[in-house]
């Protein structure tokens, strides 16, 4: 592999587009004008190539099964890129009056009041921008509702050692302390540990359910009550969902805030690492601090005229989380998959997920050591490790997979189990799919113990060969023609 | 729908398993809450659904429809077709994160060509992967600051000419950490420029921001600001349009520390808001306190040179409730949109379209500054946008304007009380000279009412 970057392809004097001149007098330039603006200078031609060349480079979803555990690869379907892509929605200004923009508000208006529907919440906003950004806004909510009480000394966050790896973050960014808890031998949160610190500091319990290792905790009811009990509000981490769809509502367990990813469970693509959208949704006693704006209904309608709908601003709101109303167009594009799935689609999104991880845990558990021997939900975890041949490691399983076109599952997550493969297949990959990714698997881990080095030294086929990290952190260079100052 | 089990795949799977039916999977859920009935709309077909959805499109009135003169933060730019068609290539729109490099070099390599541009349009030394917008940017350039100076300096120094929503982003960000932000309280005196911040700059500010151009369209020279937040070890962050560093001075050639900005100028749609990009530079000796992923050049084990997301060690899955920032998933696809659409002007077109705002904004301004009742609330240099003291009030006339086509200026008396009749009118290459006539007539006919 050895695509130049876009400033060794650049060649002076080329440009790719010209713009007609102006149809207004000019005026006068500003004092504050740069004297020099370092841009490539290249043809439309280089520019196509460049990036399509590149694209070769990437795996993706439309070339085959992507198994990363907890990220929810499902196929994108086109459908969703065609509808978010009217220009109707495309070229609307977020700032517009909103009688011009009713079909926009209607849309997202019907989008909360479905995600209510399928997590049991009382309220839904739509602004945070990924799950990441959820998180932040659920936690800033359950802060806000314990100050409003006037009770003030709630400061720590609980988090059990299967939850997403955001999660701690999340909580220090919002100036809790954050305390980990250990899970029990059946992978459930350990009942023990959290009566211990279920007392009156207690803020919340940050609960990943199905947790990471794509279990279900078979005590959540326990778990919702010993939070409750004490005071404390229980924040259920939405990323795994893609279980949960007509299966359980999370509201219905007791959660009492949670955000959707828009971006795993809604079939909104990827992107290469975004945009993604991660709305909240929270139980009624927590409906007016959700950030602002929502979409609510300012004039009912009736047999004539529709509804109007606005904004409205809940009466304790925590504020906004970022500029405008949200990432629309994922917003368009998970209307999209929802509108066509519909309750009895949704059903079988998650009963097809969970029966496609359990099928794949049956079969490569005779290979590979599965530490949590239960049914799973979504996705599972696998120990990529076997003591007779102690040298080969997780990490050696996933680039090999890549000689076998393959995308790797997650590796080295959850942090604990040891040398952790957490694979997710979701609905959308086929018996046969899912069969020639098990017989690729066998295949590893009978390498791993005939041919060890086929692994160490995988992968072979790739445009690039395993990458020396340790120099790209050390010399660090960043940016074109930059070198490193060291 | 896109589930591709057959029912003879179902049972021999279920067999596999040992279990005969699908509920069997979904014991450890308490029974009572089990399988709710969901109160949904039935699902349509794909043919039905694109209607649907046509129908709501067609609902909207749209800057394709309407002349438009709304900024405030998302402006209505030319994107060519070469963006989109680039960013929905499967390859790039249905890829995860590049955690694996051996198979994301496509999305690395561009992330890497992203960071590149826009160093060199900020005139910045590192740019990272991307925030979510400009109004979290802004935040994190905080919550950067706040930890350079490991949470010993609490004041924050804020325009007041700082975007409105990203005020209350950064607000809303900031509330679990104990900073004083001073700077942009009510009725603080709107018509200064940056030299009316100085005053309030002492040994406990942590970082000074401001917007360039600010948000009522004005262009100042910044140096000043700078050697004054430097002098005492303060950091200037400066959210910018990039639109405006086709022509303008890079705030990095100033001393800006941290420049953030929202990037969907750079060949975004308008899309109601979203998805836009959140620009994040800084200079290399803070590389290790900025938030957001990072890729890196260097060598595969076959010798080839190769790009890799670095200094991880910073980021949320690492360093876990050490981090300066949950932030994960990011705006990626929309940078690769950034990075075509700024490889595609390149140094010449870039210039070209900013001197076409620059040129058209002007004659708007001077046409409606000519008209009786009409005047300019500043007589700062500016870019593309300028505020218009108005006769009445800005709803009023934004109404009339619509009957007639136009998409009025946005009504800064939402934001600022003082500034009722006040009128933030954007102009960009997207409107004609008969746009512009028409919005002079319109608003002709609104003063002589």
């Amino acid at each position: 592999m050895s695509e130049p970057l876009l400033c060794e392809l650049s060649v002076s004097g080329r440009q790719a587009i010209r713009f007609p001149e102006p149809d207004v007098p000019k005026a006068e330039l500003p004092a504050l004008l740069r004297d020099d603006l370092p841009l490539p200078e290249l043809s439309e031609v280089d520019i196509v190539r460049h990036f399509t060349r590149l694209s070769k480079y990437n795996y993706c979803i439309d070339q085959g099964m992507y198994p990363l555990g907890s990220c929810t690869m499902k196929y994108n379907p086109k459908i969703n890129e065609e509808t978010a892509r009217l220009p109707g929605f495309t070229a609307t200004h977020p700032l517009q009056p909103i009688v011009t923009v009713q079909g926009n508000l209607l849309l997202m208006y019907a989008l909360q009041e479905w995600l209510k529907e399928i997590g049991g919440f009382a309220g839904v906003a739509l602004q945070p921008a990924a799950g990441a950004q959820g998180e932040l806004t659920g936690i800033l909510i359950m802060r806000a509702y314990h100050a409003a009480r006037g009770d003030t000394k709630r400061r720590k966050i609980l988090i059990p050692d299967s939850a997403h790896g955001t999660n701690p973050a999340t909580s220090a960014m919002s100036g809790l302390e954050v305390v980990q808890l250990s899970s029990d031998p059946r992978g459930n949160v350990d009942l023990a540990a959290l009566r211990a610190h279920a007392d009156d500091t207690l803020a919340g319990l940050m609960l990943t359910n199905p947790n990471t290792l794509g279990l279900f905790d078979e005590n959540v009811l326990e778990v919702v009550r010993i939070v409750h009990e004490a005071g404390g509000l229980v924040y259920g981490d939405g990323a795994n969902l893609n279980a949960l769809l007509g299966i359980v509502r999370p509201g219905d367990l007791g959660i009492d805030v949670m955000h959707f990813n828009l971006h795993k469970t809604f079939s909104t693509p990827h992107g290469g690492g975004g945009p993604g959208s991660g709305p909240v949704g929270v139980a009624a006693h927590l409906v007016d601090f959700l950030p602002e704006p929502l979409v609510g209904i300012l004039e009912p309608g009736d047999d004539d005229t529709a509804p109007l709908y606005g904004f409205i601003k809940p009466a304790q709101s925590i504020g906004r989380v970022k500029s405008f109303q949200g990432q629309f167009g994922m917003l368009v594009r998970a209307y999209t998959y929802m509108r066509m799935q519909g309750a009895e689609g949704l059903r079988q999104v998650s009963e097809y997920a969970v029966l496609n991880a359990n099928y794949l845990m049956a079969v490569l558990r005779k290979s590979y050591h599965l530490p949590y021997d239960r049914v799973c939900m979504h996705e599972f975890v696998l120990a990529g490790v076997w003591p007779e041949v102690p040298d080969v490691h997780a990490l050696d399983i996933a680039k090999r997979m890549m000689d076998y076109s393959l995308h790797p599952p997650t590796n080295y997550f959850p942090l604990i189990v040891h040398e952790a493969l957490m694979i997710e297949p979701t609905e959308t990959e086929s018996k046969q799919t899912l069969d020639a990714f098990i017989e690729i698997m066998q295949k590893i881990a009978e390498e791993a113990h005939t041919q060890p080095e086929l692994l160490k030294t995988a992968p072979h086929i790739t445009p690039v060969g395993r990458l020396d990290e340790v120099k790209a952190a050390k010399e660090l260079v960043l940016c074109c023609g930059v070198d490193s100052p060291d | 729908m896109y589930i591709p089990h057959t029912d003879a795949d179902r049972e021999a799977m279920l067999h596999t398993i040992g279990i005969s039916n699908l509920e069997a999977l979904f014991q450890d859920v308490p029974a009572s809450h089990r399988f709710p009935k969901l109160n949904l709309p039935p699902g349509l077909t794909e043919m039905e659904t694109l209607a649907e959805l046509r129908d709501f499109a067609n609902a909207n009135e749209t800057t394709q429809d309407l002349a438009c003169f709304l900024g405030a933060g998302a402006y209505n730019h030319y994107s060519p077709p070469l963006v989109d068609s680039i960013i929905r290539r499967g390859e790039f729109y249905t890829a995860y994160t590049p955690y694996q490099p051996e198979v994301s070099q496509g999305t690395l390599q561009a992330i890497f060509d992203y960071q590149s541009l826009i160093a060199a349009l900020t005139g910045m030394e590192v740019s990272n992967a991307s925030h979510y917008d400009g109004a979290t940017a802004v935040a994190e350039a905080v919550s950067l600051a706040y930890a350079n100076f490991r949470g010993k300096r609490n004041r924050i120094v804020l325009s007041p000419a700082l975007h409105p929503q990203y005020r209350e982003t950064l607000r809303t960000y900031n509330n679990g950490m104990p900073v004083e932000i001073v700077g942009d309280q009510a009725g603080v005196a709107l018509q200064s420029g940056p030299e009316a911040l100085e005053a309030l700059i002492d040994g406990n500010t942590a970082v000074v921001i401001v917007q360039y151009p600010d948000f009522f369209g004005r262009v100042y020279d910044l140096t000043a600001l700078a050697k004054k937040a430097h002098e005492v070890g303060a950091l200037l962050a400066v959210s910018v349009n990039p639109m405006a560093l086709g022509l303008l001075t890079p705030p990095g050639h100033f001393g800006a520390d941290i420049v953030t900005g929202e990037g969907q100028p750079l060949g975004l749609p308008l899309s109601y808001g979203g998805p836009y990009l959140g620009i994040f530079a800084t200079r290399l000796e803070y590389v290790r306190k900025m938030a957001g992923r990072l890729v890196g050049e260097t060598v595969d084990n076959r010798g080839q040179r190769a790009y890799v997301l670095t200094l991880t060690a910073r980021e949320q899955h690492i360093r876990r409730e050490k981090a300066t920032s949950n932030i994960c998933t990011n705006q990626a696809l929309m940078a690769l949109a950034a990075t075509v659409y700024m490889s595609f002007l390149g140094k010449h077109g870039l210039r070209e379209v900013a001197e076409l705002c620059y040129h058209k904004a002007h004659f708007a301004a001077s046409s409606l500054a000519a008209l009786p009742g009409y005047s300019l609330w500043s007589d700062a240099p500016f870019f593309n946008e300028f505020v218009l003291k108005c006769p009445t009030s800005v709803k009023h006339i934004n109404e009339h304007l619509l009957d007639e086509g136009v998409l009025g200026g946005y009504d800064l008396e939402q934001d600022y009380p003082g500034l009722a009749n006040h009128m933030l009118i954007a102009v960009t290459e997207m409107n004609s000279k008969e746009d512009i006539d028409l919005l002079v007539d319109v608003l002709e006919e609104v003063s002589n009412e």
